[in-house]
């Protein structure tokens, strides 16, 4: 057991350090959605992409340092001691540009990397649907081949974070109907300002808006829009989401979510700090939230031997998630009415409901972990090998609905 | 950075599953239940060089760190096996530490002579005193204290490993220990629930004692690892068996462990081991590492893995149908063995008050 940073890491970690003791005054402070908020994000990552650290395990040629992912948790680690934003697009960064190395053009790469880098192209992520969450692969998104090779697309997508801010979306398209539903899908690279494109923002229980609905109304796409195989997007879907879970099992504490945090916010009331059920309470939320730090030490530990993170990460998920609900209901039984819209605790308090949904709903992820790591036996599907077109019919049969 | 057991302490895993593999634990407990004598695991325990585990290689120990300790408990839980550690290692660190004589402390670590810790809890951010597990109820209780004379009077309740010691470490309500021969007091044998638990009444009547200079509170936080450390082995019995029945036994046509109710509470089982052993590393790592940080994480382990092993037997038990409450099955020594070890050494619920004091206290630092 041993989390000193090697001389190496301690080298790289002073000079991360210094860089950002440098500039952090130009660090934005808010994290609003208005315009001026968003261009002053913008412009942070860009700096940062310019000291090297908005993308340490990136490759050198494609603008990142070629480091691993201990240098990315030393980045992460002193981002948050410097009390200054991360990432604007994290999303573009962490997860779709790592997903068009793995599966890209050349092409595509030279394009899009740079400015995804330094956030002057903001990316999003078209992947659910308003009925296609959990069973991704039932996504209805069309894209069809005209006679020259490009494709036209039309269908919508949901829970899309910076659509509004985006000039390219990542898309999961359906391109065989005729096939089994995880065969006949195609990823693509969509324009944002291609004509026909909708986005509208989704409020949420807070009353802020971070993710949209996008409409695709008879879009055209260019024959060289496709990222991956034709009818082999699936693959390229799943390499988006590991990615995903590779950020989750890595940032941890990026969202504030600490045991000694929640312990301070308690001081607002001394009183309440002598109270046994309060103290009681606080002592188990604290108990997950120290088991998710260490756990993401053993994760990285495994990143580092060169293992893939396995399933398990999922279960670091749904702990946070589930102490973070513990936490804010505490806070908010401590500090009374205002605790619900406290500037500090409020989007915590409203935001989880919905952040339970987020990154795989926890029944999607226990299932995952149940069959993957326990080796317990699926639920019997509907789906297996059967043509996409030929699904709903089958489902209404299942449910007694009739036609 | 290197957060995961290293070859040397897989090996030291391995070697003692090996060792009470040959043991009957799981079945002597079963006969325990109906008054059959325990197997003695002493000698398991003293060939494999266990009661020398902490101590000091000077005097005969194998000075290993309270991870190795914590890793040889894991094993112990998982097969219900009580050898006798759980008092022995807190006191026999003690007694090395605190600069008990040689003889005794060389006994201790060679196995020939056995030591019961009779501990007490430290004070917190909102308690003041150093308190003892209370014969009953809710109320803490004073720790015996050091007479005039200096010899040691009051009485020390559910004291793991106490019959049959012939030391004891006992801390005082001043925060002193003192090592006290099991010949000079009077130890009331007790079994409640868990028949596998040895615990002991222990009555200090003026009882010479001799001073130790080391600090009790750290024996209390290693005693909270240990029974952790135990309760976590226990859970990764009860996973396993019981995904394995989800596997074997059908209803309406398929595996039960396909339906998502029983799927879901065993990876719940599977979310609080791996939070525990997470806990357990940051044990292991601070009581090396961190000193200031070893209250908080052996408290934290505590809390993960109690309650680790409440809902991991409880779910055993229903996941397994009628039979999983029955004694043809193993499920009710576990649970037993669970609930017992979520009252003991302060209790699960005084683990939780102490990560909650930890940081609370932290915070008033810091603000």
């Amino acid at each position: 057991m041993d989390l000193n940073d090697t001389p190496q890491l301690a080298a790289y970690r002073d000079r991360v350090r210094a860089w950002l003791d440098e500039h952090a005054g130009h660090a934005p402070t808010s994290r609003r959605e208005d315009a001026e908020s968003v261009a002053a994000r913008r412009a942070w990552q860009r700096e940062l992409a310019e000291g090297g650290l908005a993308a340490p395990t990136w490759p050198a040629e494609y603008g990142g340092s070629g480091l691993g992912a201990l240098e990315q948790v030393v980045v992460n680690q002193e981002i948050g001691r410097a009390g200054v934003p991360g990432l604007f697009d994290l999303i573009g960064v962490g997860m779709l540009g790592p997903t068009l190395m793995a599966h890209g053009t050349e092409a595509q790469r030279q394009r899009h990397l740079g400015p995804m880098l330094t956030a002057d192209e903001v990316w999003c992520q078209l992947f659910s649907e308003p009925a296609a969450g959990s069973d991704l692969a039932g996504i209805q998104a069309r894209a069809r081949r005209q006679d020259d090779g490009s494709w036209r697309l039309s269908g919508q997508k949901m829970w899309t974070t910076n659509a509004q801010h985006a000039a390219f979306g990542l898309l999961l398209a359906r391109t065989d109907p005729g096939l089994a539903k995880h065969k006949g899908l195609t990823m693509f690279v969509v324009p944002m300002d291609a004509e026909g494109v909708t986005v509208r923002p989704l409020r949420q229980v807070s009353g802020a808006a971070h993710f949209n609905e996008v409409f695709f109304d008879d879009v055209a796409l260019e024959e060289e829009a496709t990222v991956g195989p034709v009818d082999g997007g699936w693959t390229v879907a799943l390499t988006t989401l590991m990615f995903e879970r590779v950020a989750i099992g890595l940032g941890g504490e990026g969202f504030g979510w600490r045991a000694d945090r929640f312990a301070h916010a308690l001081l607002d009331d001394e009183a309440c700090t002598r109270d046994a059920e309060t103290r009681h309470r606080l002592g188990e939320i604290a108990t997950e939230f120290l088991a998710l730090r260490y756990t993401s030490y053993r994760t990285l530990t495994a990143l580092q031997q060169g293992q893939i993170p396995g399933a398990e990460g999922a279960l670091a998920k749904v702990t946070t998630i589930r102490a973070a609900i513990a936490a804010g209901d505490l806070l908010c039984d401590v500090l009374g009415p205002d605790g619900l819209s406290d500037d500090r605790w409020g989007e915590l308090v409203s935001d989880l409901p919905g952040l339970k949904s987020a990154g795989g709903t926890e029944e999607i992820l226990r299932n995952m972990v149940g069959e993957r790591v326990l080796g317990l036996p699926p639920e019997p599907r509907l789906d297996k090998g059967i043509p996409f077109a030929e699904l709903r019919a089958r489902e209404r049969v299942a449910v007694g609905e009739t036609a | 950075m290197n957060f995961a057991l290293s070859d040397e302490q897989e090996l030291l895993k391995e070697a003692a599953r090996g060792a009470l593999s040959r043991a009957g634990t799981v079945a002597g407990a079963r006969d325990a239940l109906d008054g059959g004598a325990l197997p003695d695991l002493w000698p398991v325990a003293v060939a494999a060089g266990w009661p020398g585990l902490l101590v000091s290689e000077a005097r005969g120990g194998a000075e290993l760190a309270p991870l190795e300790a914590m890793l040889v408990f894991e094993e112990l839980g998982r097969v219900l096996a009580s050898p006798g550690l759980l008092g022995h290692l807190p006191a026999s660190w003690l007694a090395d530490r605190g600069g008990a004589q040689d003889d005794v402390v060389e006994a201790l670590a060679a196995g020939d002579a056995r030591a019961a810790f009779a501990g007490a809890a430290p004070p917190g951010d909102v308690e003041e005193r150093w308190t003892a597990d209370p014969s009953l109820g809710l109320r803490r209780a004073d720790p015996p204290s050091l007479t005039a004379d200096g010899a040691v009077s009051g009485v020390a309740h559910w004291v793991p490993d106490a019959p049959g010691a012939d030391h004891l470490v006992v801390v005082l309500d001043d925060g002193r220990a003192a090592l006290v021969a099991g010949a000079d007091v009077t130890v009331e044998p007790v079994v409640r629930y868990d028949a596998t638990r040895a615990l002991g009444h222990v009555q200090f009547d003026g009882a010479p004692a001799a001073l130790l200079d080391a600090d009790a509170a750290v024996a209390w936080h290693l005693a909270q690892a240990l029974l952790a450390a135990e309760s976590l082995g226990a859970v990764e019995v009860a996973l396993a068996t019981s995904v394995a029945y989800a596997k074997e036994r059908h209803t309406f046509g398929r595996a039960i462990g396909s339906y998502q109710a029983v799927k879901h509470e065993l990876v719940e089982i599977l979310r609080r081991a791996d939070n525990a052993r997470s806990l357990m590393y940051y044990a292991g790592w601070a009581a090396q590492d961190k000193p200031e940080e070893f209250a908080l994480a052996a408290a934290a382990f505590r809390v993960a893995a109690s309650k680790a092993l409440d809902h991991a037997t409880r779910t055993q038990i229903s996941v397994h149908g009628g039979i999983g409450a029955t004694w043809e099955h193993d499920a009710p020594l576990y649970f037993r063995r669970a609930q017992l070890a979520r009252r003991l050494l302060g209790g699960e619920a005084g683990a939780a008050d102490r990560v909650a004091g930890e940081l609370l206290s932290a915070a008033r630092v810091a603000a």
